[in-house]
């Protein structure tokens, strides 16, 4: 295997890596684009990941399993929504006390229902998403250099690959090109303005939240019945996190979201590929440099040293109309 | 009229509402448990009969006690001056290795009680370093702490991973793990404590770092509420703009507030590392750090409230793991759900019930 065949494996595979956590990412883009911080992406994509696997496995269909993870993520991001939007509690505590709620729950009611430590039943071939080859990927495959690209990055994804890819120019367009898009944002910077203009900034908030659980989702359907056959204990390991650092590394923006994750999708696929590797010159690098390394280049960003990053200004801030 | 800014009396702010939100916590759990089938009465007996029906049981959830009361004192001081120090866990994680070396480079020659002191500053220091950069970013730089003590909670789990596998791991062994401390290097058990009250610790791990985590109480309460220092947090805390204006520097609050908080979450290590396995294990503080920010807002972070819901903590943790013993369809991690639940009834839905409450007690009141 020649050096330009391990790249093309390695972005296969960072392609494949970085789809929750752009799904994540973009969910946490409409959150915190409308001022609400959203800790708890992670237990969104565990629960959902956990509910799109049980409803494959009883149903059998995909695309029920899918809508069943897209339910659950929007039930959670309710109660994110009730606490921290009509009850205007912390919403950092929010999004702590639901990543516990949904750590513990997926593997008590895992091992009720499947018996297998918290595993599910394996999901039958026809309750997954399996991966498409796109016209002409065989014969593309002996062009140099565009043939593999075409033949083993673009085409064998799953179908929620190719949605993910899609969802950064929709999420580009309602945010900056839509009423809905604007208010949102507007909601993020001066909540106050958007009020006197006679616009519920409660509802908005809700909205955006709505859009996150519906994105989140997606994330966690592509871990448990795309990626793999079945829910596995804390499926989610931190991604939820890294897509967080992710949206705070792209600076709020949606492409250069999708970016970021393909950088941090690309570091993990790097990081399996050198384990137990040497390089020339340097030697064997520690795998934990790398699984640092996305969060490692977040905190360089806050710090300034790449350019600067602003949040959204009413971030985190419960609203409070006058009294 | 608003019901918000009413003034309730302390013991409806302080006792009515948080018991209110904890039985509204544990109803929603023993929803789940009836919800899989058994029975959330036998299970809450189960629960505390296992945490406080025998001398070893009570010395199992007052290890885990210690742990808490350690985390959450780091979550509440950070709170004073208005931070939101979310890094506990990460920030006790690096204690652990503090702890660690000091114990492997010192037990060989001295007693604990030698050890000790330098084992409790090793831990602090570690923990306080983990804390130091996303104190600094959020002094200097205006990146938000929430952030930054997040993504220093993965670093250190990298940083960790990598320490015990490749150079803190005995040669030879599987186990990513020090050596076993010698008697030097350990913290003894407090197995007077227990037979004081008639009971025996059996395999029990409670040790001195209890006490250690006693006096720690007693140290934050006077810093937060009879020092200038605890002063100056507070105002910060309440409001930076007034801070301000009296002359209180706010980088260098934020910078001493997140070393003491750091430091609080380090020494927590002292009491797995030193006191229960005498060796550093990976992932050893199993979310501690993350249940402090619990045991801090069900505490109000006050250092007493802190003892009692730690306290609390501790019997849900040692009852959850006794519990799963005696009804095999529910497991360990019921007791991740009940956390979860308490934090969201206790901390984020905390304002939910206060406007019926007001409206009740106006209406009794007659006002």
């Amino acid at each position: 295997m020649d050096y330009f065949d391990i790249f093309i494996s390695i972005l296969g595979s960072a392609v494949r890596l970085s789809i929750p956590l752009l799904f994540t990412a973009l969910a946490g883009l409409f959150s915190e684009r409308a001022g609400i911080f959203d800790i708890g992406l992670e237990g969104k994509m565990l629960a959902s990941a956990f509910a799109a696997a049980c409803v494959a496995y009883w149903t059998g269909n995909a695309w029920f399993g899918l809508l069943g993870g897209i339910g659950v993520s929007i039930a959670f991001s309710f109660v994110h929504g009730f606490a921290s939007i009509t009850n205007r509690g912390n919403q950092i505590v929010s999004g702590v006390a639901l990543n516990f709620v949904a750590a513990g729950l997926t593997i008590v009611l895992g091992q009720a229902w499947f018996r297998q430590g918290g595993r599910t039943g394996q999901v039958p071939p026809e309750g997954r998403f399996s991966s498409i080859v796109l016209p002409g990927a065989d014969m593309m495959r002996d062009v140099p250099i565009i043939g593999p690209l075409y033949a083993n990055v673009i085409s064998g994804n799953n179908i929620l690959t190719y949605i993910a890819f899609l969802m950064v120019p929709i999420s580009w367009w309602v945010l900056y090109r839509t009423r809905f898009g604007l208010r949102l944002r507007a909601v993020g910077e001066n909540p106050g303005a958007v009020d006197t203009a006679g616009i519920s900034v409660a509802w908005m908030r809700y909205r955006s939240l709505i859009v996150a659980g519906f994105l989140c989702g997606f994330a966690g359907t592509y871990l448990s019945i795309a990626q793999s056959a079945a829910f596995i204990n804390n499926m989610s390991a931190g991604k939820g996190y890294i897509a967080l650092a992710a949206l705070i590394f792209a600076k709020w923006k949606p492409v250069p979201v999708m970016l970021a994750c393909l950088l941090f999708g690309f570091l993990d696929a790097f990081a399996n590929f050198m384990q137990g590797k040497s390089l020339p010159l340097i030697g064997e690098v520690p795998v934990q440099i790398f699984q640092a390394l996305p969060y490692i280049l977040t905190c360089v960003l806050l710090a300034g040293f790449i350019g600067t990053a602003r949040p959204p200004k009413a971030g985190g801030v419960p609203y409070t109309k006058e009294r | 009229m608003s019901t918000a800014s009413v003034p309730l009396p302390a013991w409806i702010n302080y006792g009515l509402i948080p018991l209110l939100n904890l039985i509204l916590a544990f109803l929603f759990s023993g929803l789940v448990v009836w919800a899989i089938g058994e029975s959330p009465f036998e299970a809450l007996q189960l629960l505390l009969i296992g945490a406080l029906g025998r001398g070893e049981g009570i010395g199992f959830t007052l290890f885990y006690t210690t742990s808490f009361i350690f985390t959450g004192l780091s979550v509440a001081v950070a709170i004073h001056a208005g931070l939101f120090n979310i890094g506990s866990e990460g920030q006790a994680y690096l204690g652990g290795l503090g702890a660690a070396l000091v114990a492997l480079a010192m037990d060989h020659y001295v007693p604990w009680y030698v050890t000790m002191p330098f084992a409790v500053i090793g831990a602090a220091l570690f923990g306080a370093a983990c804390a130091a950069i996303p104190a600094w970013l959020q002094a200097k730089r205006g990146s938000h702490i929430v952030i930054t003590t997040i993504m220093f909670n993965f670093i250190v789990s990298s940083l960790m991973n990598y320490m015990l596998v490749r150079l803190l791991i005995v040669p030879g062994k599987m186990a990513p793990e020090t050596r076993t401390f010698l008697p030097g290097g350990q913290l003894p058990k407090l197995d007077w404590l227990i037979a004081m009250f008639g009971g025996k610790i059996g395999a029990a791990p409670l040790n001195f770092s209890f006490l250690i985590a006693l006096i720690m109480c007693f140290l934050v309460w006077v810093l937060i509420w009879r020092t200038k220092l605890g002063y100056e947090m507070r105002t910060l805390g309440i409001s930076p703009t007034a801070a301000s204006y009296a002359g209180i520097r706010y980088s260098r609050i934020v910078m001493i507030t997140m070393l003491i908080s750091g430091g609080l979450a380090g020494m927590m290590a002292l009491n797995p590392v030193m006191g229960a396995s005498a060796r550093l294990q990976i992932e050893f503080v199993g979310g501690a750090g993350f249940v402090g920010i619990a045991v801090s807002l069900m505490g109000r972070n006050h250092p007493a409230g802190i003892i009692l819901s730690a306290l609390l903590f501790g019997i849900l943790y040692q009852g959850g793991a006794e519990l799963s013993f005696d009804m095999p369809g529910i497991t360990r991690d019921m007791i991740v759900v009940i956390q979860g639940m308490v934090i969201l009834f206790a901390g984020a839905l905390e304002y939910m019930l206060r406007p019926s409450i007001v409206r009740l007690y106006q209406q009794l009141t007659g006002k």
